[in-house]
């Protein structure tokens, strides 16, 4: 079989050096950055917020499984973290059992290893439920997964004795042996907990993204035909990536139950699994660290953005939408992006052009967010008017169309211009 | 047998709602291919426009303009914002629309105010037609009944009658033979969805004042006109006629039904006070929708009368 | 936004309070939703939580201790409501006041509970305004938890002490939501007429899916033909709206028992029809005979914030029990305050209330109140409003209940 193209043909595969710096220093870096965090000291709300964000990446990252690397678009996808989390507080509330009472399976089980329940349990019910939801792709599948987690999360409501009603089910973790030294007790000892798993899970994921079975998932999402044709039935593939990542939303949601000890039935309703979508969707599908980010932002937002904005709902559908249509990469694609930029032939230039660009958006959020913060206080209709850096700018004063037009025409006048100069040096 | 009557009669209108609500959506989504996630805020939209128009003049004004209104709104939507998406493909408009009814959601806060509104029936509708056995029926229940007829029978005109409906016609079963004749497809996709999104908000205008006019009205209907345009089936609105009656029917037959799954499934020895024995398919009713959704599309992914599978 | 005005009300109060004696606040966090669907219930609330301290404050505040109420929104999510709770205590806050959703107020019970065995000396207290699960003053009682409301129980005690005495009202239809609340009011219900209007017949009890019914004329016909003269419902928010308008467009003509009746929007959406047919189990209306104090507290609430009616007066009595505990104990660490609230009376402008020292739920006067057009303060900026006469009043005495807490108690 020798020839003399094998001879002169390049190795496209990476080099070893670059196989560690692309794939194994990432991992790394995360890793460090997850160990040195306690380090600063964070406070409660700064941990019980990282605590959040851990279980959402590994959530959001399991979502992306489907919808990034599989093509698949989930709209229930928290009814596998549900059933997971569930699967994991249940278990819970053996392990307290069996150390109370006559011990058996449950008192030698640490719930520092909740969350393979957890797994286990995700990756049963995408068992079960996958196999009719994967005989089809794109809207059959959307759909399908929608009627699910509608029936699933009316089931929640119905079915006491599993589901606890609306009040759910807890439990408490300080019970049965301990691993690491860690009680699970304080908020600090907790986080250790959240931060091992994480960097499970989020290995686990790229692993799975290597397998042959990871690669025949993009290679079904791209073209399903070509990859019946080289011997794999696509449905099957997708059956089998819709089982791992059910599992590791499981994973998640035993990660979840652990952390708040308890589990309610919204859990399972549309409402976590859009969430969970804007998550994935907002940080960016088509990189593998994108979920990461988008679970980050959301998180923080979801949690600390109320605080300055009652109405943080309205900028998270517009930042969405902003993503959808101008940035199908997400945030990582617009780092991405940025990185690209300064690397390549010439940084200054494209330096320039993104602070034309940043320029360009600053000016249009100014003008939006006062016209959002007006018309919220305009709505509410307390007497209280929106008032930023002791501006005072009422639905009816001057200087607040001003403040929103000027910014608005020069914002757009400035986007426009750069997007000519990028086609017509293009 | 009054079970039977009333079931029946209010099933129709029931299902009569429904269609109008998602007719405009199977125009648009066997079309376009775009399931429209904010379809159900149009309907919402339709609910307010109609509410100020109708606080301003009466509700005849708002019967004729607030449709039209809603339509324009769907055309904007359309132009500026899914034609950017469309060379993404179909997950990203289906993404950007799922965006849109969040932000329709907040503004309509915002405009409207976070309560209900009192968007009443017009007064010379406001009395009972009829009365049967000892429940009596709104007149406006009826009008409904007549309006959604009309609209069907308009809707088939304008499909089967005049040259618009067959160019409409064609470009739902062959949208890239329509384009290759030379016709202005991104119009044709701009009107279809306009006009997809005034027939929401036609529905919306009837249903408003009928059930309630707040800004969760669109939330609680959106995913049920998905199930009627799946069961329906691709590029058929006979079809989302159908799904929409037997939806409608199904329904509220199912609320008359006392029995407990035990008295079914007794024989298998369940429980009556056991927890599943003791539930009652009348408690199910407005889970059936979404148990035919997912049967259907494993079972039959063209829907009903649908003409090619999704 | 509001962070911030809340902080510079605080700075002002701070200033011209009238005894220099403590320079400490008193920090009440408010866990409730403030945005998403129920944004507006939970900022009702939150008004009237800061109106009640802005009055107290300018009467001194308690014990010479200025209150600060701050708002955290957990957009009625339990785990949401945890990491606001962590917030809350990295504030300083040592008293949480929730009420919307038995689920946020049961995850915030086991939290603070373990919190607090967790990390003695910064214990932490609940003030529950209106999560009305039973089981939180039975099984599940909680010595850091307080209820200012009648549990469900209770109210469904009350709705049916107003029942025994018509005579009129033969055959009654149960409706609910399916879930724990739903049947739990199905049960009191049946349980509660059987045992004192054994002639009542009870002629349908029935569940449906939260949330997700858009059409209640079905189930409506189906109440009409089982020849029902009275309903029950324990529905709220849309469910309860949609109920009623069914009801009433069908011509349903008995009284329409409810326990949300007189929630935030409801009065615009239910009109004109319903007027006289539907009845609210509550603890106060605006219409109630009150004294020249309380009108002029009710009407500075109304005038301040024009957009919301005077709703809960449970949580001008629980500021006032605070209040008075914290004078008693002459403290205002929760310990203290916690174990003189226990027993704790107070004449509110309803009446007498107690605060029962063997599960921490206040005993209240309750009024089944009417819907009207025929009144001084109306609701939703309309014409109408609650109405409750002297028959419509339930003696607090009588909505006792017994309980099967056993309430373990820390040392003091």
């Amino acid at each position: 079989m020798s020839n003399i193209a094998t001879d002169t043909m390049i190795s496209l595969s990476p080099s070893g050096s670059q196989k560690f710096m692309q794939r194994t220093v990432p991992l790394i870096i995360f890793a460090v950055i997850l160990a040195v965090i306690p380090v600063f000291g964070p406070s409660r709300t700064m941990y019980s917020l990282l605590n959040a964000m851990g279980v959402n990446i590994v959530f959001a990252m399991s979502y992306n499984m489907l919808l990034g690397r599989a093509g698949l678009l989930s709209f229930g996808h928290a009814v596998y973290f549900g059933l997971g989390g569930y699967a994991a507080v249940h278990a819970m509330g053996a392990i307290e059992a069996a150390s109370y009472g006559d011990g058996g399976f449950w008192a030698g089980y640490p719930v520092f290893f909740l969350p393979f329940i957890g797994f286990a349990g995700g990756a049963l019910a995408g068992a079960v439920i996958g196999w009719p939801s994967c005989r089809r792709a794109g809207t059959p599948f959307a759909m399908i997964s929608l009627g699910v987690a509608e029936l699933i999360s009316a089931a929640g409501f119905m079915f006491g004795s599993i589901f606890g009603g609306e009040e759910g089910i807890s439990g408490d973790r300080m019970n049965g042996p301990e691993m690491f030294g860690l009680s699970l007790g304080p908020i600090n000892e907790v986080y250790w907990f959240i931060a091992f798993w994480t960097f499970i899970g989020v290995l686990g994921i790229y692993a799975f993204t290597r397998t042959p079975l990871g690669k025949m998932s993009e290679a079904t999402r791209d073209n399903p035909e070509r990859a019946e044709f080289v011997g794999y039935d696509p449905q099957k593939v997708r059956y089998l990536v819709f089982i791992f990542a059910g599992g590791f939303a499981g994973l998640a949601g035993g990660m979840s139950a652990v952390n708040y000890e308890i589990f309610t039935p919204e859990a399972l309703s549309l409402a976590p699994s859009g969430m969970v979508l804007l998550m994935a969707y907002i940080g960016g599908i088509r990189y593998f660290a994108g979920p990461i980010l988008g679970a980050i932002l959301l998180t923080y937002m979801q949690s600390m953005m109320s605080d300055y904005s009652e109405a943080w709902l309205l900028y998270l559908g517009l930042l969405f939408i902003v993503i959808v249509m101008f940035a199908p990469g997400g945030l990582a694609g617009i780092f991405g992006g940025l990185f690209r930029g300064l690397r390549g032939d010439n940084p200054a230039a494209s330096l320039r052009q993104w602070a034309v660009q940043i320029t360009g958006i600053v000016l249009m959020m100014i003008s939006l967010v006062t016209l959002i913060e007006m018309s919220v206080n305009w709505s509410n209709n307390y007497g209280e008017v929106f008032e930023p850096f002791g501006m005072h700018l009422p639905h009816d004063g001057v200087l607040t169309w001003a403040v929103i037009f000027i910014p608005f025409v020069a914002g757009v006048g400035i986007l426009r211009k750069a997007l000519k100069n990028k086609e017509g040096q293009a | 047998m009054e079970t039977i009557v009333f079931s029946l009669l209010n099933g129709v209108i029931y299902g009569l709602l429904l269609f109008m609500l998602s007719s405009g959506l199977t125009l648009i989504f066997s079309m376009m291919g775009v399931l429209n996630f904010a379809h159900a805020s149009f309907y919402m939209l339709g609910a307010y426009f109609a509410y100020t128009i109708s606080e301003a003049s009466s509700f005849w004004v708002a019967l004729i303009f607030a449709p039209i209104l809603v339509g324009l709104v769907g055309a904007l939507v359309e132009k500026y914002g899914l034609r950017t998406v469309h060379v993404n493909g179909h997950v990203a408009e289906l993404l950007f629309t799922f965006g849109l009814a969040y932000l329709i959601d907040e503004v309509v806060k915002i405009i409207w105010g976070r309560n209900a509104v009192d968007y009443k029936v017009p007064e010379l509708l406001d009395f009972p037609l009829f009365e049967l056995f000892g429940a009596q029926y709104p007149a406006y229940r009826i009008f409904t009944l007549f309006v959604a007829l009309a609209m069907l029978a308009g809707l088939w005109f304008i499909l089967n009658r005049t040259r618009a409906g067959l160019i409409i016609q064609a470009a739902l079963s062959h949208p890239h033979m329509v384009g290759h004749l030379g016709h202005n497809v991104p119009r044709i996709f701009m009107t279809v969805f306009g006009v997809g999104c005034a027939l929401a908000g036609l529905a919306g205008v009837i249903g408003g004042n009928y059930l309630v006019t707040d800004p969760a009205m669109g939330v609680q209907m959106g995913p049920i006109v998905f199930v009627v345009v799946v069961v329906g089936g691709l590029g058929s609105l006979m079809g989302a006629f159908l799904a929409a009656m037997i939806l409608g029917l199904l329904q509220t037959f199912a609320v008359a039904i006392d029995a407990r799954f035990a008295d079914i499934f007794g024989w298998l020895g369940l429980d009556a006070t056991s927890e599943l024995g003791s539930i009652t398919i009348a408690s199910l009713a407005p889970m059936i929708p979404f148990l035919m959704l997912v049967l259907v599309l494993m079972i039959r992914p063209r829907g009903l009368l649908g003409d090619r599978e999704l | 936004m509001r962070l911030l005005s809340s902080a510079a009300l605080a700075a002002v109060m701070s200033v011209t309070a009238l005894s220099g004696a403590s320079a400490d606040t008193l920090k009440i966090a408010f866990i409730d939703p403030l945005s998403g669907p129920f944004g507006p219930t939970g900022q009702d609330g939150l008004n009237e939580w800061e109106y009640a301290a802005e009055q107290i404050n300018a009467k001194g505040g308690i014990n010479g201790n200025q209150v600060e109420v701050t708002g955290y929104d957990n957009k009625v999510n339990p785990k949401e409501s945890l990491v606001q709770l962590q917030k809350a205590l990295d504030n300083g806050v040592r008293y949480i006041a929730q009420g919307n959703g038995s689920s946020v107020a049961s995850a915030l019970i086991d939290a603070i509970t373990k919190h607090n065995k967790r990390n003695p000396g910064e214990e932490v207290l609940f003030l529950n305004y209106a999560a009305v699960d039973p089981s939180f003053t039975n099984d599940r009682c909680n010595f850091w938890h307080f209820r200012f409301d009648a549990d469900s129980d209770m109210k469904m005690e009350a709705i049916t002490d107003w029942v025994k005495g018509q005579e009129d009202i033969k055959k009654v239809y149960i409706i609910g939501q399916d879930y724990s609340f739903g049947k739990a009011v199905a049960a009191a219900a049946e349980k509660n007429l059987t045992e004192k209007r054994p002639d009542i017949e009870i002629v349908g009890n029935e569940l449906h899916p939260l949330g997700k019914v858009k059409d209640f004329t079905p189930y409506v016909q189906k109440i009409i033909s089982s020849g029902a003269d009275a309903m029950i419902t324990g529905n709220w928010g849309a469910d309860m709206v949609l109920l009623i308008k069914a009801a009433i467009d069908s011509g349903f003509d008995g009284k329409i028992l409810t326990y949300y009746g007189g929630s935030r929007g409801a009065a615009t959406a239910m009109g004109q029809a319903a007027v006289g047919q539907v009845m609210a189990i509550v603890e106060h209306n605006t219409n109630l005979e009150m004294s020249d104090a309380h009108a002029a507290y009710v009407d500075g609430y109304e005038a301040k914030y024009s957009e919301s009616n005077y709703y809960y007066q449970r949580i001008d009595n629980a500021m006032h029990m605070l209040a008075m505990a914290a004078e008693k104990a002459d403290s205002i660490d929760p310990v203290d305050v916690a174990f003189a609230l226990e027993g704790m009376t107070y004449e509110g402008p309803t009446g007498t209330l107690t605060m029962r020292a063997d599960n921490h739920q206040v005993l209240q006067p309750m009024f089944m109140s009417t819907f009207s057009d025929n009144v001084a303060r109306g609701v939703d900026n309309g014409p109408f409003g609650w109405v409750a006469d002297d028959a419509a009043r339930i003696e607090a005495e009588d909505t006792r209940t017994e309980t099967t807490c056993q309430m373990t108690r820390p040392s003091k």
